[in-house]
């Protein structure tokens, strides 16, 4: 027979171990089924600094914080792949590739990653001068030339990490402003090592067998530059991965489970937290506080069965 | 089986001479990633059977680093009769870890 929960979430990053801890709290049973690792995107960040409460702490000690909490208050985390979930009336069945359960609720909280260029060989080159990881990969770029493709957040918390060890840094962004918060910008304006190349588009990446530089075109007046570097750290946002709940919830056209500040989809009994959902901010933050929406949701839904 | 510590110093012994394939992981304290791909790699080692598994931690050994041009971490490399035959880079759950290392 198969292990039933009150609540089965599905992804073990923030917004799903937030709820985790606030399905225990509430007395509700809660499985977390993960495939990767949990902690979810925030583990590369070396540095958190933005979450109120906290004025310090670092991705991996917050994640270590959340499945500590989530866990100690008896939530069950296990690693496995969702591969389906089934919305019947009574109950829900979600199949992983090693087992199935039962669940009164599912929390969906698969979060995004990495979204690539979609270049020729930038997956090939991955570990070659290709990374999505600045704080991961940095170290072995001292004293080289590197570039950063994007003007979010990430991408000026990266060039301002690497421009600490590499000699020069390329901030390449396709369009004139930068999206990320202004403190950042005014920090990354003083580095001296660091050269804006704004208003391009990345036209290929050169190299052997690793890559060796890129060309960027500018969008203005045409002109293509080669811009010589031993790394490319991508960061130019997420994308989410639902792909697999196209026929259990309503999907965007960008592939994100459309849902509102109230987490609820379209399916009864389903819900969505987290980056993984249609929302307007993608912070820390406002994936905990999914979390806590979520899970109390699925609560009320519970009571109400 | 414990995870050996691979250095400079027993490479030779540890993975040059070794009659098994031998799964290196190369890691940092600071890589986030690195320390939750850590504990998948020791896990795998409990019951590691026809292989053996070891850990360079870049920062300390810089030299073996540069020598397998290691640019991103977490990277695991199948190490067999000494030479690599395979590698894989990023955070990968266990039954990856399980697969690499007999692939």
């Amino acid at each position: 027979m198969s292990k039933a929960y009150d609540i089965v979430i599905v992804g073990a990053g923030t917004a799903g171990l937030s709820a985790a801890i606030y399905a225990q709290r509430s007395g509700k049973s809660a499985l977390v089924l993960e495939e990767l690792s949990y902690g979810g995107q925030i583990i590369n960040t070396p540095e958190v600094a933005n979450y109120p409460g906290i004025a310090q702490i670092s991705g991996f000690d917050f994640a270590q914080g959340l499945y500590d909490q989530a866990t100690g208050l008896g939530a069950v985390v296990e690693f496995e792949s969702v591969t389906k979930i089934e919305n019947n009336a009574d109950k829900k069945i979600v199949t992983t590739d090693s087992n199935t359960y039962e669940a009164g609720a599912v929390i969906l909280a698969t979060g995004a990653k990495n979204r690539p260029l979609g270049m020729a060989h930038e997956e090939e080159w991955i570990g070659s001068g290709i990374s999505y990881c600045a704080t991961c990969d940095g170290a072995f770029f001292k004293g080289k030339e590197v570039a950063v493709a994007g003007g979010g957040n990430t991408a000026l918390e990266d060039a301002i990490f690497l421009s600490g060890y590499c000699s020069k840094v390329y901030l390449i962004h396709r369009r004139n402003e930068l999206r990320g918060e202004k403190h950042l910008q005014e920090a990354l304006r003083k580095k001296e090592n660091v050269e804006f190349v704004l208003n391009v588009a990345m036209k290929e990446l050169v190299g052997e067998n690793g890559l060796s530089g890129v060309v960027v075109t500018d969008k203005e007046t045409g002109a293509d530059r080669t811009i010589n570097v031993s790394g490319l750290f991508i960061a130019i946002g997420q994308m989410p991965n639902n792909g697999k709940f196209s026929d259990l919830v309503a999907i965007d056209d960008a592939g994100y489970i459309i849902a509102g500040e109230d987490c609820k989809t379209n399916a009864e009994g389903i819900f969505a937290a987290g980056d993984c959902r249609t929302k307007a901010v993608r912070q820390l933050t406002t994936a905990a506080a999914d979390g806590a929406v979520a899970a109390l949701a699925a609560c009320a839904y519970l009571e109400k069965a | 089986m414990a995870v050996t510590t691979i250095t400079s110093e027993n490479f030779d012994q540890v993975v040059g001479q070794s009659d098994v394939p031998v799964l290196v992981d190369f890691w940092a304290s600071w890589c986030g990633p690195c320390k939750m791909l850590s504990p998948i790699v020791d896990a795998v080692s409990e019951n590691a059977e026809g292989f053996k598994v070891g850990k360079v931690n870049v920062d300390e050994e810089g030299d073996l680093a540069a020598q397998f041009n290691i640019s991103s971490i977490p990277c695991l490399i199948l190490f067999k009769d000494g030479k690599e035959a395979n590698r894989s880079v990023g955070m990968i759950p266990k039954e990856k870890v399980l697969a690499f290392a007999k692939s």
